[in-house]
């Protein structure tokens, strides 16, 4: 089932053209990453998906609704952790989380969501007071709170370290997994690589390709290259036979092969059959870096090249 | 209108303490300190026969107004859209609209709690005499109050929070003046009471002055401040965004 539907969408702020066209459907259950640089078009794509802005042209469904005509509706069933907005500085979590709930019909348990996101410790501090981490959650939390069947996340774990990071990539795993459908707006490779079952990536206002994350890397040039010893001689001539395996050459007292994908399945058996292991493996992938660069033509975060 | 959200902006508007001082205590504070010196509260024959109290009894409530209206409403409301607070709740079922309507229940509770204290502590401690033409004065006191607002949102609706309250307070002092606080109309010179005549204070208060003393309020001070709200309101309306 489509979830979210966006077809030629346009938007234009005085004479700078922000999205010149983008096209994408999102699936139920999905976890959907748009990626881009600052400025590609990503916030105007989710606020036009959220209802926040007018598109210029194209059209948007959402759960089969249109967010400018059924705007009620859409927000019941969507929510949105916005980037770069704040709340009250004298408000505690938990009176934004039952203040955000009291907007909605079926509101989700604020103390579950406090708990699984680390927040019941800080229950009662007022925002102010709250860490960088803690307002980020908070925020995580409120699109939530509404037990939405679609949360559009943008730059979900900015100003998170890495251990909140990856505590908040299991939550969103979670929240998938009691299906919802997640749009997410996000600048880190990992991120995507991480959550998102497809990623489109938005370049210039445009969509410049969407794929899963193995499928864009998968343009990239061909696959991977293994790096190995092994305690004894390996026959190479079976190893080479591998229907994955393009080349097998021995340097320096290592093993260099070359492939794609299913190479290091193949070969791993393979050496297994003759029992024996690799050692010290090394196995070197084109990355979805890569694989942005090679699309968009400029790394995601550095300087242009 | 959601319960909860009335409820969350009175507890946000009860936390901040300097809020609360200017919109409930400030006015009643400086009615007691007045008061305390007999001879304001002597009846004077050069004053109709009135005590110089009884004359600051509308223009607390003059100050309130203007404090609640010019200070404690606009600034939450400027901060509200700077911090994305409005947008954010525009991506809820609750409307940025219900924001907005509620912490104007606040603000008007606030202002009424502070209106009601200065009226209560003239007539308990300085048997202030409740006013005459009660129908002319709660006219007087809503047109007072609609003027304010108006005047309150277009500060709302410009740039930031920091220009609202900057130019709050830079228009609070002369709007005070004209409204009586260091000199009361009644003994301003003729030229600075004509000025006075069109300023909101200065006929907000004159019209609560005319009806406490049991008289109906003069055209020219209902028209002027019908005027500044309605022309206020408009200009709100029109300035105002929600990001």
């Amino acid at each position: 089932m489509t979830v979210i539907e966006v077809a030629k969408l346009q938007k234009r702020y005085g004479g700078h053209q922000a999205v010149r066209e983008v096209t994408f459907e999102v699936q139920a259950g999905e976890i959907f990453g748009i990626i881009g640089r600052n400025g590609a078009g990503k916030t105007t794509t989710v606020e036009c998906i959220s209802g926040l802005r007018t598109p210029d042209a194209g059209s948007i469904r959402v759960l089969g609704l249109d967010p400018q005509r059924d705007h009620a509706k859409v927000r019941q069933h969507v929510g949105v952790q916005l980037q770069e907005s704040m709340l009250q500085d004298r408000i505690t979590v938990t009176e934004a989380l039952n203040l955000f709930a009291s907007f909605y019909p079926n509101p989700a348990n604020a103390a579950q969501l406090l708990d699984d996101l680390g927040l019941a410790s800080s229950a009662r501090k007022p925002y102010a007071k709250l860490s960088g981490g803690q307002k980020q959650r908070l925020s995580i939390a409120l699109a939530l709170i509404g037990n939405p069947k679609v949360a559009i996340l943008d730059e979900l774990t900015t100003g998170l370290d890495p251990q909140a990071r990856r505590e908040t990539w299991q939550l969103i795993s979670d929240v998938r997994d009691r299906g919802v459908t997640i749009l997410l707006v996000t600048h880190f490779m990992d991120e995507a690589e991480r959550l998102c079952d497809r990623i489109a990536v938005i370049h210039q206002g445009e969509v410049a390709a969407i794929d899963s994350p193995s499928g864009l890397t998968a343009r990239v040039a061909t696959g991977q290259v293994l790096r190995f010893s092994t305690a004894a001689l390996a026959d190479t001539v079976s190893l080479r036979a591998l229907a994955s395996v393009s080349t097998v050459e021995q340097t320096e007292g290592e093993l260099v092969i070359t492939g794609d994908s299913n190479t290091l399945t193949e070969v791993v058996t393979e050496l297994s059959r003759q029992q024996l292991g690799p050692v010290n493996l090394r196995v070197a992938q084109p990355s979805l870096d890569d694989a942005f660069i090679m699309l968009t033509g400029e790394s995601l975060t550095g300087e242009d090249k | 209108m959601n319960a909860t959200l009335i409820r969350t902006e009175f507890k946000l508007y009860l936390r901040d303490i300097s809020s609360v001082f200017l919109g409930i205590v400030m006015s009643p504070m400086i009615l007691a300190i007045l008061g305390s010196i007999p001879s304001f509260r002597a009846p004077d024959p050069a004053l109709g026969g009135r005590s110089v109290i009884a004359l600051y009894v509308p223009i607390l409530l003059g100050v309130t107004i203007t404090m609640v209206g010019l200070t404690t409403m606009p600034i939450p409301i400027a901060t509200y859209r700077e911090r994305g607070i409005l947008k954010r709740f525009a991506t809820t079922p609750a409307r940025p609209g219900d924001v907005l309507m509620s912490q104007a229940l606040v603000q008007l509770a606030i202002l009424f709690t502070g209106s009601l204290l200065v009226l209560g502590i003239g007539r308990a401690a300085f048997g202030v005499s409740v006013p005459r033409n009660l129908g002319a004065f709660v006219v007087a006191f809503i047109l007072c109050c609609a003027a304010s607002f108006g005047i309150g949102l277009v500060l709302a609706s410009l740039r930031s929070s920091k220009v609202a309250q900057g130019i709050g307070t830079v228009l609070f002092f002369p709007l005070m003046f004209f409204g009586g606080l260091w000199v009361p109309r009644e003994v301003m010179p003729e030229t600075i009471r004509g000025i006075s005549d069109f300023t909101p204070l200065g006929a907000g208060v004159q019209a609560m002055q005319d009806a406490s003393a049991g008289s109906w309020p003069q055209w020219l001070h209902l028209g002027v401040l019908a005027g500044y709200g309605i022309i206020a309101w408009l200009v709100a309306k029109k300035l105002f965004r929600w990001t």
